[in-house]
């Protein structure tokens, strides 16, 4: 193969991935460079800088590798005689050159830091300013626990796998491992923390855009890491004060026969071994709280759309969604099955 | 010669590990139906004493574990403590009131039994409830030691099920205290 | 001191050693009646008893290589498996029990059965060819690391394929690996090969240092040894102080799962972090152990096809002396997710910034070394210049994986996963298979094939790449690491359906690879003893190798002593050829101190790995185990030390002829030595 062609290969393998990342990075509700949020756009802004300093310094690096090849030569090594004591001049002029290359390596990392540095202390989480609302996160094997902290007792509740937060307010995380480490992920609003059995780790985020994000644990937490997910659902404050008011009244009792039947059901089978409805005799705490399950959007920490069917499908077989996960399959007959989806879906 | 040991060897392992580290996820159907209470050799008719049945999570570390979990989670301990007993009565020590065979401790989990042991029929599906036997026995020191569970992540209040020794069972008729 | 004095310096020392004067066809005949003496001494056994017994160097490090490129075909055909279960969202290829024992068991076999010890075994073979001396320091305990190395790579496969492969990653944290969430034997049979692992490199180490130091040809002072040596010698002294910090994580791992110990139980006072902090220890240095061999590599291929001194020597020798330190220094930007201080986060954020100054150093002095040099470019070549892209990539992502805001969104996302492959397979594999190219013919005395090595690189290079690079972005948009599958609505798909074919063309470039070896092996071009004109001492003996490496050790008269040997260069004459003996010189000056009898082929160090593997094997099981192994081991090592004292006449009496006459002439005898 010729050579021109070799070099030219080698440049169009190396700059078409990196124009390929500049297109495809924009949109997507689970991006960490669509920021939705004053943290994750100054990480965003961190990363471009970063990018853009890195392709540059990569490029040159490249020109230069390609450069040095330039004389190229068939010859078998014993016709050209080794060279141990090159030109002195020559020796100095290279000299200079790498110097200033390894000086201009340290000025941009020196850049880098600072940049770095000031980007962290913003997004720190002890910042006593940014004490808004105060959410405990608790991770279990594999969904999450949402307990919203006040001072008014009767203001406190607890949810799951859905996290609503007020548009342009910063919210604390106190986050906890209920079992292993897990971590905290949101990228569009900001970046992960862990979970960790024993500590309390603490994380601030704000949403500045109403919307929907997606997050995902980050830490491999065992068989179902990869369907460990949750919705932060940002809204503005009249719609979060609404939500609110509504998660901390009890469970609308059921009204129709067939919600009635799916009660007796819930607290006749194993359901009501391991989930929690405030306002009835359920009250573990193994499973997520199903007080207000039938508002959420998502089931099976955000695998699933809440429609019927998901959730029929979820309580008969969730082992086949998840494989792995603590609930356990459960054999209804069909008509238990329905009655028992009526009432869980009335419980808005 | 030697690769013919060597794989010969690596067989009896095969033969030796494969149920221990077995994680079975979909719930077979239930092998455990109810069965009576032995309390004595004594039979009326001809046949000897009920076949015993093999609890397919004695052999399995995962459902040992698990039964460990649910033994916490689903408030057994709330009457036989960490197996010391208390309200309900101790379960790490020889002495069993309705059997401590897999069958006989099925049948209490899901039957219930006098004086306050409360039934957990439909509450806790069959496979659930076989880890928890499993588990109840390990606590004695009945199942192999690399099946039963090490210690828990949180305050330990005793030896944990694998470092206790086997303890050999006998009936008592004592009523719980 | 400046290199001048220390060049002065060592002006006068040849003359200890000169040659001595007689008469050409008396030379011709002593030299062949030597020769012959030699091959009997230095005689390996063959055979099955060969198997066990067998210690030069050579065999052993052969032994591992091939072992260890075993391991990276079984790691790469698990790495395979995942890309098929990850082309498209929701697939059900693999099951997440299945599919995380599989991730768990790549990452470990590339770490630690692939990695670190195929680094190492190039050192043992290479090593001492370089600095021109027989054997190893001590053949027997390198022999011994290579049978505790296998144990442990047998043992984790067994445990795989029983069902009982580690499922908790490969740096399997604490709670998930601990007693409560990972029942079963699985983890455990990570922790003991861990310690299977840990001995083996540490013993590699202790061999190559030793070698390293003492035993160089006379004239090789520090300053004038070869760039791979050092390598190999910083990697070593890494290796000594890196893994006694993972010993303590999966020993105290293996303690709360076996005997119930609270190490890492929080509710009894232990604490979940500190295991992070003791594996990260070890874990990032480990990544420079893996790595510094691989510059070690890449400075002779340079220089070799350059034709010309490598640029700043001093700076790369302190470039990597320089990288082992901070190495130690920057393992917190592993745990930034935890709840570390802002202020202790910014040291680490620093040194891990730091590092890549030393890396760039070499990266320029490399360039600077090829620049304007007539290159005639050979598979070797290529792949470091492979290694020159893929590892810059690797190198700019580590600096924004050092900047803890940016991290904390892109660590444990397959953005890590496409950094950790950039720096591991760009800057270790890509310049080990430059390296096989480039010593395949001392090692067999065949060449491969150019026209099988440029398709091997190309494809190599494009499928990496493609497999690689959409990771980057596929960490961005929000996947995380260990996932064994992902929804569809997430978008991830096609990015990953690409990465599965880039995936299949890496592995086809690897099959290329050992297709192009089995043919050279048996019918590739013959080399010669120096087919690439190169200039350090290896390739001024045959290829292969005779099993005494030297017949006359040489004497070193410069940086490159081959380029740079006189007409009339000295070589060491007075050593016995009827005993396994080498000359051992000082530390700094290489100048001769003594004569050193070598071990020879012995069953000892067999069975006391024996005797390892039962009490660590056994010790899954039970504490009890390590009782047995400790007496196992001690009846071993005293026959080790004291049942068989007189190997070298065992060695002569194996040859059917006992030392009747063979001592060394008297007149032969340097003075002094």
């Amino acid at each position: 193969m010729s050579e021109t062609n070799t070099f030219r290969r080698v440049c169009l393998g190396l700059l078409a991935p990196a124009v390929v990342l500049c297109l495809s990075s924009c949109g997507g509700i689970q991006n960490a460079v669509n920021p939705a949020g004053p943290l994750a756009g100054k990480l965003s802004q961190l990363w471009w800088l970063m990018f853009v300093v890195c392709s540059i310094v990569f490029v040159l690096v490249m020109i230069a590798v390609l450069m040095s090849l330039r004389r190229r030569t068939g010859d078998s090594p014993d016709e050209i005689p080794p060279m141990v004591e090159p030109p002195l001049e020559e020796e100095r002029r290279r000299r200079n050159v790498v110097i200033s290359a390894v000086s201009i390596t340290i000025v941009i990392l020196f850049v880098f830091l600072i940049v770095s540095y000031s980007s962290g202390r913003a997004v720190s989480a002890n910042r006593p300013d940014k004490v808004g609302l105060v959410i405990e996160l608790t991770g279990h094997q594999w969904w999450w626990e949402v307990r919203y902290s006040d001072v008014d007792a009767s203001n406190i509740f607890t949810t799951a796998n859905e996290i609503h937060i007020p548009v342009g307010v910063p919210v604390t995380f106190s986050l906890r491992g209920g079992d292993v480490i897990h971590s905290f992920w949101v990228p569009n609003l900001a970046g992960k923390k862990d979970l960790i059995p024993g500590k309390i780790n603490t994380l601030w985020l704000q949403a500045d855009k109403p919307g929907v994000y997606r997050g995902q644990c980050a830490e491999y937490c065992g068989l179902q890491h990869a369907k460990m997910a949750l919705w932060v659902i940002a809204e503005p404050q009249e719609q979060f004060n609404a939500w609110r008011q509504n998660a901390t009244q009890s469970s609308i009792p059921p009204s129709t026969d067939s919600q009635k039947r799916g009660q007796q059901v819930f607290f006749s089978t194993t359901c009501v071994m391991c989930h929690a409805i405030n306002g009835t005799a359920a009250g573990s705490n193994i499973g997520p709280n199903l007080t207000h399950v039938g508002s959420r959007h998502m089931i099976a920490a955000a695998t699933l759309e809440n429609t019927r069917d998901h959730m029929a499908q979820w309580i008969r077989d969730s082992q086949t969604f998840k494989p792995g996960n603590k609930m356990p399959q459960n054999n209804l007959s069909d008509a238990d099955l329905q009655a028992l989806v009526d009432y869980l879906q009335s419980l808005k | 010669m030697f690769k013919r040991i060597f794989f010969c060897a690596l067989l009896c392992l095969f033969v030796g590990s494969c149920k221990r580290e077995q994680r079975q996820f979909t719930t077979p159907p239930a092998t455990f139906k109810s069965y009576d209470v032995t309390m004595s050799d004594i039979r009326p008719g001809v046949g000897g004493l009920p076949q015993p049945v093999q609890n397919p999570s004695d052999q399995r570390a995962y459902d040992t574990s698990e039964g460990k979990r649910l033994f916490s989670q689903y408030n057994c301990s709330g009457c036989h403590f960490n197996g010391g007993g208390g309200i309900g009565p101790p379960l790490m020590d020889e002495k069993w009131i309705y059997g401590d065979r897999p069958e006989n401790i099925y049948s209490t989990i899901v039957e219930g039994r006098p004086n306050g042991m409360p039934s957990f029929r439909q509450k806790i599906p069959d496979a659930q409830v076989q880890q928890l036997v499993a588990y109840v026995r390990s606590m004695s020191g009945q199942l192999p030691k690399d099946v039963a569970p090490t210690r828990n992540d949180t305050m330990n209040a005793r030896r944990s099920e694998q470092r206790t020794e086997r303890k050999s069972p006998q009936q008592t008729t004592a009523p719980p205290q | 001191m400046s290199s001048e004095e220390i060049e002065k310096r060592d002006e006068p020392r040849p003359k200890k050693v000169s040659r001595v004067e007689m008469e050409e066809e008396d030379l011709a005949a002593v030299m062949e009646r030597e020769r012959g003496e030699l091959e009997r001494t230095w005689a390996r056994p063959r055979g099955l008893r060969g198997w066990f017994t067998d210690t030069d160097h050579k065999t052993v490090a052969m032994r591992y290589i091939i072992t260890a490129f075993i391991f990276f075909i079984l790691g790469g055909i698990e790495a395979a498996l995942m890309r098929i279960q990850l082309s498209r969202p929701e697939n059900h290829f693999l099951n997440p029990d299945r599919y995380n024992q599989i991730f768990t068991v790549h990452g470990t076999t590339m770490m630690f059965l692939f990695a670190v010890p195929i680094m190492t075994a190039m050192g043992i073979y290479l090593v001492p060819l370089m600095v021109g001396a027989r054997d190893v320091a001590f053949p027997r305990l390198n022999l011994y690391g290579y049978f505790v190395y296998l144990i442990g790579g047998v043992l984790l496969y067994a445990g795989f394929f029983l069902n009982t492969g580690p499922d908790a990653g490969w740096f399997a944290y604490v709670p998930l690996s601990g007693p409560a969430y990972s029942p079963g034997k699985r983890v455990d049979i990570w922790a003991q090969m861990i310690t299977f692992t840990e001995i083996s490199a540490l013993v590699g180490a202790i061999v190559v240092i030793g070698t390293a130091f003492k035993m160089r040809a006379p004239g090789m002072s520090l300053h004038r040894l070869p760039l791979f040596v050092w390598a190999q010698v910083v990697t070593s002294f890494m290796i000594i102080f890196a893994m006694p910090a993972v010993m303590l994580a999966s020993s105290f791992l293996a303690s709360d799962r076996l005997i119930d110990t609270h190490f890492f139980n929080p509710a009894e006072g232990g604490d979940a972090i500190l295991y992070q902090h003791l594996f990260w220890f070890f874990g990032h240095p480990e990544v420079y152990i893996i790595f510094i061999p691989a510059l070690g590599f890449i400075s002779p291929i340079v220089v070799t096809f350059a034709r010309r001194k490598i640029f700043g020597y001093v700076a790369m020798v302190l470039s990597l002396t320089t990288t082992a330190f901070l190495g130690f220094g920057l393992w917190v930007h592993h745990m930034f997710a935890t709840p570390i201080p802002q202020m202790g986060q910014s040291f680490f954020t620093a040194a891990s910034m730091m590092i890549s100054i030393p890396s760039g150093v070499q990266i320029f002095c490399w360039i600077a070394t090829l620049w304007g040099s007539k290159l005639n470019i050979k598979t070797p070549l290529l792949f470091v210049l492979g290694f020159f892209a893929i590892f810059i990539i690797g190198g700019l992502t580590g600096v924004m994986l050092a900047s803890v805001p940016l991290d904390l969104q892109i660590h444990d996302t397959f953005f890590v996963v496409a950094h950790l492959h950039y720096v591991l397979i760009g800057g270790a594999v890509f310049p080990l298979f430059g390296a096989f190219y480039y010593w395949f013919p001392k090692w067999t005395g065949r060449l491969l094939s150019e026209w099988a090595g440029r398709l091997n690189f190309w494809l190599m290079f494009i499928g990496f790449n493609l497999v690689f690079f959409p990771m980057h972005q596929l960490g961005l948009n929000g996947m995380p690491r260990r996932v064994y599958t992902y929804l569809p609505e997430t978008g991830w798909g096609t990015l990953n359906l690409i990465a599965s074919i880039g995936a299949f063309i890496l592995a086809s470039g690897v099959l290329v690879f050992i297709i192009n070896a089995f043919w050279a092996y048996r019918a590739g071009v013959v080399a010669g003893d120096n087919p690439w004109g190169a200039d350090s001492l290896e390739w001024s003996t045959s290829s292969p190798p005779p099993n005494y490496n030297f017949h006359n050790l040489p004497v070193v008269q410069g940086r490159y002593p081959i380029w740079q040997a006189t007409a009339d260069a000295p070589v060491v004459r007075g050593l016995s050829t009827t005993k396994r003996e080498t000359l051992v010189t000082s530390v700094l000056d290489a100048q001769p101190e003594l004569r050193f009898d070598i071990p020879g082929p012995s069953i000892w160090p067999a069975l006391v790995a024996v005797a390892t593997g039962v009490s660590f094997v056994i010790g899954i099981f039970t504490p009890w185990a390590f009782l047995a192994g400790a007496i196992l081991a001690g009846i071993t090592l005293t026959g080790w030390f004291f049942a068989d004292p007189n190997y070298e006449n065992k060695v002569a009496r194996e040859t059917g002829k006992r030392s009747q006459g063979v001592s060394p002439q008297p007149e032969l005898q340097p003075k002094q030595v």
